[in-house]
């Protein structure tokens, strides 16, 4: 009996046309743009202006408050400018651009091929690495890493749990790094136990990826505290709070992290990144991204460095621009539709999904016929139909008691209701306003 | 007669006067002091309950105006001038005169001066376009159309037009301010009415530098200052390249309206006059 979480789920179609494609690394174009904004929190600074002559893995931007990052350059360049451009968020937004001169990387990065599995830092040496190195949550939120390793007072870590399961569809990056770099990914996990001084890991990886659990599972055998668990696929099994409650059998509480069940959550994209980091000095600047759709020449996974744009992707993967009808950045549940190919790969981009017209276009709109779907299908145990209909309306003291703010913005309402009504669009409207609500009554 | 009914109907006597005498002692020991001109003005209101004054209905507002004993800053603008003399009379107030105001839309960015770049399939709510993207013409201060102002409306008074994509004024308008609070890029404006019913102002948000906003909109405003420059009532600024008009300082002399070079300021109710300046002028609300 595999494991899986308790409560709602989806089965949307898994469409892996890219399992199989093994990562390649892509040239960046001669211009990119680093946008300043790629974490959660706040901006980065700029801390190199117009004419400066830039080497790979060079600091371009620091975090100066709690929750922010540091921003390296991907390639080695002239910066050109600092100015506002376009990117994921389909608003302009300011971002450094580098006229690329080459891949010259700054000496004090290790280039080298060898897998170095000795850790010689010390905890608080590691979580100072990390920051430094720029490493921000692969799984989609880029959440500063260096701030989910630092406990709060008051609380413990038990347990850490590698996301290894990808339930997104389409998705195929972090396959593709498990089964080429497992040996990399468990140390990056021994080096993530050691900074959070827990002796206890789990890798949980979804079930249509045995060549992953079975290569894992073999490299972690020599380490004890080390465990690869495979789980029932059912969407959204990779939110954190549900693999949590698949592999512990425990309930984060409503409107808390998962340190208060003695857990902490980290991507195996992150884990390889917190490897590179800590062991080789090489700050995070590049990431693997996934390019496929049905009408995609060559569905693919790319090894892109950050501020490439889009189309530099769709081009090398073969794309037929006359039949797509939305390019999204992540996958068909939680990606966003892009306005333009100029749009430049972040950190958190995880792949990019070119749909054609049929696949692009919303059903119409019909009244809600009450037949609990959405219910029956959150997985986090809300009432979709509710929410959104008291977000429509307004009433956001509705939307507060009936926990608007636990939503996890997963998509499983929205996919499930028969009547294609927008629940998710008016849910996140609704937890806008409601934080934007709490935030004014703490001032 | 039979003792029986006797009783029945003595007993339920008592029991009615009884509770009759228990509910007037408990009517008067409770009983909530008012004053008695809450009812006076209460009713001199229109007892539409449209919450255009900012408060919880027309008794909530009478409550409001005779406890704070003045009129600063109380308007009902439905019933409008004459409804706020007729209270100030009964209070024996002072009667204030308030200007008339309406709804203006600040934007400009029709189908035509802003061709539609991308198309939106989401839910049709201005507040969820607007934290979405830009907007289909690219612009990401200009109007996205979906028609939340029309929706808060309760006096019919603005309506998206669908040739040009955006919201109009008519005269039935209040001032209510319902259709600026639902506004996410607050584009609509509460402006004087104006002498003749006329107004004149900028039907521009764009922050962006001109350049910028030109290659999204053609009627955008560009920063460029011609208008401060040739108003001689100082009532035109320029900040974060966009212009604005003051409109207590404006005479509607109209002759910013003539130097603009993006024809991005709106003069209403005014006769057509002949125009030395090319391309499409702004849409002209008769309104």
């Amino acid at each position: 009996m595999l494991k899986t979480f308790k409560k709602g789920g989806v089965h949307p179609h898994e469409n892996k046309f890219s399992a199989n494609s093994p990562i390649q690394p892509i040239d960046p174009p001669q211009k990119i743009f680093v946008p300043l904004s790629q974490s959660l929190g706040a901006p980065s600074k700029p801390v190199v202006k117009k004419g400066d002559e830039v080497k790979a893995g060079d600091i371009l931007a620091t975090g100066e408050s709690f929750i922010s990052s540091y921003l390296h350059s991907p390639v080695s360049g002239k910066i050109e400018n600092i100015d506002d451009f376009i990117d994921v968020s389909g608003y302009r937004k300011p971002a450094i651009f580098i006229e690329v001169t080459g891949s010259e990387w700054n000496a004090s990065v290790n280039l080298s091929d060898e897998l170095k599995e000795d850790i010689t830092l010390e905890g608080a040496s590691i979580i100072q690495k990390v920051k430094e190195m720029g490493v921000v949550g692969l799984g989609g939120a880029t959440f500063p890493t260096h701030v989910k390793l630092m406990i709060p007072q008051g609380k413990k870590a038990e347990l850490l749990i590698i996301n290894g399961v990808e339930c997104e569809p389409y998705l195929t990056s972090d396959h593709r790094l498990m089964l080429e770099k497992p040996r990399e990914i468990i140390t990056g996990t021994r080096i993530l136990m050691k900074a959070l001084g827990v002796t206890r890991a789990i890798i949980g990886i979804e079930n249509n990826k045995p060549d992953a659990i079975n290569l894992l599972s073999k490299h972690a055998s020599s380490y004890p505290g080390i465990e690869v668990c495979p789980l029932r696929v059912k969407y959204p099994q990779g939110g954190e709070k549900q693999l949590i409650q698949a592999l512990t059998g425990r309930e984060v509480p409503s409107g808390k992290l998962p340190i208060e069940v003695g857990c902490i959550v980290q991507n195996v994209g992150t884990a390889f990144a917190v490897y590179q980091a800590v062991q080789k000095n090489r700050p995070l600047v590049e990431r693997v991204v996934t390019v496929t759709g049905t009408n995609v020449l060559h569905p693919s996974n790319f090894l892109v460095k950050i501020g490439t744009p889009v189309s530099a992707l769709l081009e090398k993967a073969g794309w037929q621009p006359e039949k797509a009808g939305k390019v999204i950045a992540g996958g068909p549940m939680m990606g966003k539709a892009l306005l333009n190919a100029d749009v430049p790969i972040v950190k958190g981009t995880s792949g990019i999904l070119v749909l054609n017209g049929k696949e692009s276009l919303r059903p119409k709109v019909q009244p809600c016929i009450r037949c609990a779907q959405c219910v029956s299908a959150c997985p986090m145990g809300l009432e979709p139909y509710y929410l959104a209909r008291v977000s429509e309306v307004e009433k956001f003291d509705l939307a507060e008691n009936g926990a608007i703010l636990d939503c996890i913005e997963c998509g499983s309402c929205q996919y499930i209701c028969p009547s294609a009504r927008p629940l998710l669009d008016h849910i996140r409207l609704g937890k806008l306003k409601v934080n934007q609500i709490i935030r004014s009554r703490n001032q | 007669m039979n003792p029986s009914i006797l009783y029945a109907v003595i007993t339920l006597a008592v029991i009615g006067a009884g509770s009759g005498a228990i509910l007037y002692w408990v009517a008067s020991k409770f009983k909530v002091e008012e004053d008695p001109r809450i009812d006076t003005v209460a009713e001199a209101l229109p007892q539409a309950n449209c919450g255009g004054c900012g408060y919880a209905g027309c008794r909530n507002f009478a409550e409001a105006i005779v406890k704070t004993g003045s009129l600063d800053n109380l308007l009902c603008p439905v019933g409008g001038d004459e409804v706020m003399k007729r209270i100030a009379s009964i209070l024996g107030l002072e009667a204030p005169t308030m200007q008339p105001m309406i709804a203006v839309v600040r934007c400009n960015g029709s189908f035509q001066n802003s061709p539609s770049k991308f198309h939106y399939d989401g839910v049709k709510s201005c507040a969820f376009a607007h934290i979405t993207f830009t907007g289909e013409g690219g612009c990401p201060f200009g109007c996205l159309g979906q028609g939340d102002c029309e929706r808060a409306c309760s006096f019919d008074a603005i309506h998206i037009n669908p040739k040009t994509g955006l919201p109009e004024v008519n005269d039935k308008c209040t001032a209510c301010g319902a259709c600026v609070k639902a506004c996410p890029r607050n584009i609509i404006e509460m402006r004087p009415k104006g002498k003749k019913d006329r107004r004149i102002f900028i039907t521009c948000m764009n922050q962006e530098k001109g350049a910028i906003a030109r290659k999204n909109c053609e009627a955008a405003c560009i920063g460029c200052n011609k208008c401060v420059k040739e108003c001689r009532f100082d009532a035109i600024t320029v900040s974060n390249n966009l212009a604005y008009i003051d409109p207590h300082k404006c005479t509607l002399c109209r002759k910013c309206v003539e130097v603009c070079p993006t024809n991005c300021i709106l003069e209403v109710n005014f006769p057509p006059r002949k125009r030395t300046t090319q391309s499409d002028s702004p849409a002209e609300i008769t309104a």
